[in-house]
């Protein structure tokens, strides 16, 4: 039954590691082949590979794990989900009915365990509710902000030998749950004037309007409009990255003129993004002069941690066409002066800092040169995942994101080891094109034992290892906060991985030298079916600038290791 | 300030932990919870007392309605309602004290609901801050146990909170 509902649910994959209390499950897959299981090599990463294939197609991903470790296992990957809003169904065995409570082989209370990091949990208590279940779960991860959805399954509701009745409902009606559909009119009519009003606006959008696939109807009204756009973390791609009207990502780590032009702003569009504490720096320095309108599907996002003066309840692609049509259609036009004046500040900032950094003061090479060569090599085209540190900051600052759902990393939650199993994911369901993982040293090892289902499935990843020898965020940190005291920031004893992915059937190359990087990483990119590991040595000095200053405003920000604002 | 939240929910499984382990989660305040089914056997009412600021109330109202097992949430505190609390306290009742704490007890219109020839068993219904002040008003009376069944309430006038 549980097989036959992901195949109506037209699931290709699932991504999964058999158990005792699945083996009747597992049993049921060998004998079809409409879903096929990929066996990973840890449960983290499968929940990670659904989630990228969401992250990549808006589609809920599934992962399958047994109870006990299993699920525990895969926990990580939930909260990764949960955190960045994606779409995820995930299968989780658990122990025979009369068995739970009584701490059974491999049992663990799943609900009680995954409860306050998925979007809803069923339990399984009568097998002919297995597809109703299954369609409600997809409903559920799929609909409004999207989220993971755990279903428990007891392992005597798939015992084989039963049989029941069996009918996959199309519709799905449940009276505690109705995501909503459209914004109040009225409400963005309000919103329309202000911005056909505003001298110094700023649209500021984040993971909803890549999530709601929005990316046309924000292009198409920024445009419009004439505004400045800034992506949030999450929200890289939605509006292209070449743009002119583009001024970088915003927060902890965002351009100087993105940052800039929040603090000075009158108008604040934004979209789908969730003020986060990376994002707004003290809340009650944030944006002084701005007036906020705040798009969100999810009404617990808006004046959660920063009031908004006009707060529309919506999906960002219904709302902003509806915005779209109503500029289209209004008498008046933008204030086409104040907007000049605005542009030429904003170009003043964009000159004064703009993204540069140094490369003139050691023969090493910068982690942020091996980003601008990817995003050359694959003309800013590719999928690009990426793990948490450093390295993850710099593919946010240098890689041109022109697309939406190309760009994949864990946002909210920081989930190191994301990255390969993410790529894989990606691979797996977009074979043609060119998927990078950019990594360090650090993150990649904990997920690195996935090179082995890479070699089962012919996953041809591309992985830069961003290898500066520590744990590069925290050792950052610990220069400008600890006066450099490196508590256990430096990984002594890394393997050699060139020899490690060759064994496991890859190909390595070591790269230590700038003059080599073009070369090396063109000749790992016409390697079409042959996962690359390129381990390549950075300046393990560097520092990842902008970064704000804590408790500041937005335009309270570091710009190297010895200029601030 | 002290918000009444009442709630309508799925009488399923896990349905309240979900609303319980949501207060935790987010670090929200309880002072009181109280559920039980409704006519509609499908259906639990729960009753949560809360402190916080416009904000934090907002935030709550607005977590408590994501929850896909909650089918409708209001602040009974926003407008005319009314709220009852039974508390059952029981008393060293001997010698001078039986005949006070019957006269206390007739002033806060308690009824004593079990005698012992050492004890009385007081059941007290009302408002929190009657039973509050009901406790302070029994003076040097000996409280041995005071149970308390935390608030529920109900707005005034036509308003209801049903499906």
């Amino acid at each position: 039954m549980v097989v036959r509902a992901l195949k109506d649910e037209g699931v290709k994959y699932i991504y999964g590691y058999p158990g005792g209390s699945l083996l009747h499950v597992y049993d049921a897959l060998f004998q079809q082949e409409d879903v096929q299981h990929v066996l990973v090599r840890h449960e983290q990463a499968a929940t990670h590979m659904a989630d990228a294939y969401a992250r990549a197609t808006g589609k809920a991903g599934v992962a399958l794990v047994t109870s006990g470790p299993g699920a525990t296992n895969a926990v990580t990957g939930i909260a990764t989900a949960f955190t960045d809003s994606i779409p995820m169904v995930v299968i989780t065995g658990q122990v025979m009915s009369h068995l739970i409570g009584e701490d059974a082989f491999q049992e663990t209370d799943m609900l009680g365990i995954s409860r306050p990091v998925v979007k809803h949990n069923f339990s399984v208590q009568r097998p002919e509710d297995i597809p109703a279940i299954v369609r409600k779960a997809f409903h559920i991860a799929e609909s409004g902000r999207p989220g993971p959805v755990v279903i428990d399954l007891p392992k005597d509701m798939t015992t084989p030998t039963e049989r029941y009745p069996y009918e996959y409902p199309k519709h799905v009606k449940m009276r505690s749950y109705t995501p909503i559909t459209r914004g109040h009119s009225g409400q963005i009519k309000k919103a329309t004037d202000l911005l056909l009003n505003a001298k110094r606006p700023v649209i500021y959008t984040g993971g909803g309007v890549i999530l709601g696939g929005a990316s046309d109807e924000l292009t198409e009204l920024s445009r419009l409009l004439n505004f400045p756009v800034t992506n949030t973390l999450m929200g890289l791609g939605g509006f292209p990255g070449t743009d002119r009207q583009f001024i970088g990502m915003l927060g902890m780590h965002g351009s100087y003129e993105a940052n800039m032009a929040m603090h000075h702003a009158d108008l604040i569009l934004a979209v789908g993004a969730r003020f986060d504490d990376r994002v707004t720096n003290a809340c009650d320095k944030f944006c002084p002069t701005a007036k906020i309108i705040h798009i969100d599907i999810d009404p617990a996002s808006i004046s959660k941690t920063v009031q908004a003066d006009i707060p529309i309840v919506g999906p960002a692609k219904v709302v902003l066409e509806e915005m779209v049509q109503l500029v289209k259609g209004s008498k008046k036009q933008p204030d086409a002066d104040a907007l000049h004046a605005w542009w030429q500040q904003i170009d003043e900032w964009r000159q004064r800092h703009g993204g540069r950094f140094r490369t003139d003061d050691s023969e090493l090479m910068k982690p942020q040169q091996v980003i601008e060569m990817l995003s050359k090599v694959t003309n800013g085209d590719a999928f690009v995942t990426s793990d948490v540190g450093q390295h993850q900051m710099f593919a946010a600052q240098y890689y041109k994101f022109n697309k939406p759902n190309r760009w994949i990393n864990s946002g909210g939650l920081g989930t190191m080891g994301f990255g390969l199993p993410a790529a894989m994911g990606v691979k797996m369901n977009f074979p043609d094109a060119d998927v990078a993982c950019v990594t360090g040293e650090g993150s990649i090892q904990m997920n690195i034992q996935e090179l082995s289902t890479c070699k089962q499935y012919d996953l041809p990843v591309k992985i830069l290892c961003l290898n500066n020898q520590s744990l590069g965020m925290v050792r950052q940190w610990q220069d400008m906060n600890y006066e450099s005291r490196h508590s256990q920031s430096y990984m002594k004893s890394l393997p050699d991985f060139v020899k490690l992915v060759e064994s496991y059937g890859h190909v390595g190359m070591k790269v230590d030298k700038y003059a080599d990087l073009e070369g090396a990483m063109r000749e790992a990119f016409a390697l079409k079916d042959r996962l690359v590991f390129m381990d390549i040595a950075v300046d393990p000095f560097e520092h990842v600038y902008p970064m704000q200053v804590p408790r500041g405003s937005m335009r309270d920000m570091w710009l190297s290791k010895t200029e601030r604002t | 300030m002290r918000h009444i939240i009442s709630v309508l929910m799925e009488n399923e499984p896990g349905a309240l932990s979900r609303v319980v382990g949501l207060f935790s989660q987010r670090n929200y305040n309880i002072e009181s919870l109280t559920v039980a089914p409704t006519e509609d056997a499908t259906l639990s009412r729960l009753t949560v007392t809360t402190i916080g600021n416009d904000r934090v109330v907002e935030q709550i109202t607005k977590q408590l309605n994501k929850l896909v097992d909650v089918v409708k949430v209001v602040d009974l505190s926003e407008g005319e309602h009314v709220e009852r609390e039974v508390m059952m306290i029981k008393l060293k009742a001997s010698g001078q004290m039986r005949a006070e704490i019957k006269r206390t007890c007739d002033i806060f219109r308690g009824q004593i609901i079990d005698v012992t020839p050492t004890t009385y068993t007081v059941q007290l219904v009302g408002a929190s801050d009657k039973l509050d002040a009901f406790i302070s008003a029994l003076g040097s009376a000996s409280i041995m146990e005071v149970v308390r069944s935390g608030v529920c309430g109900i707005a005034r006038g036509e308003k209801v909170l049903s499906l």
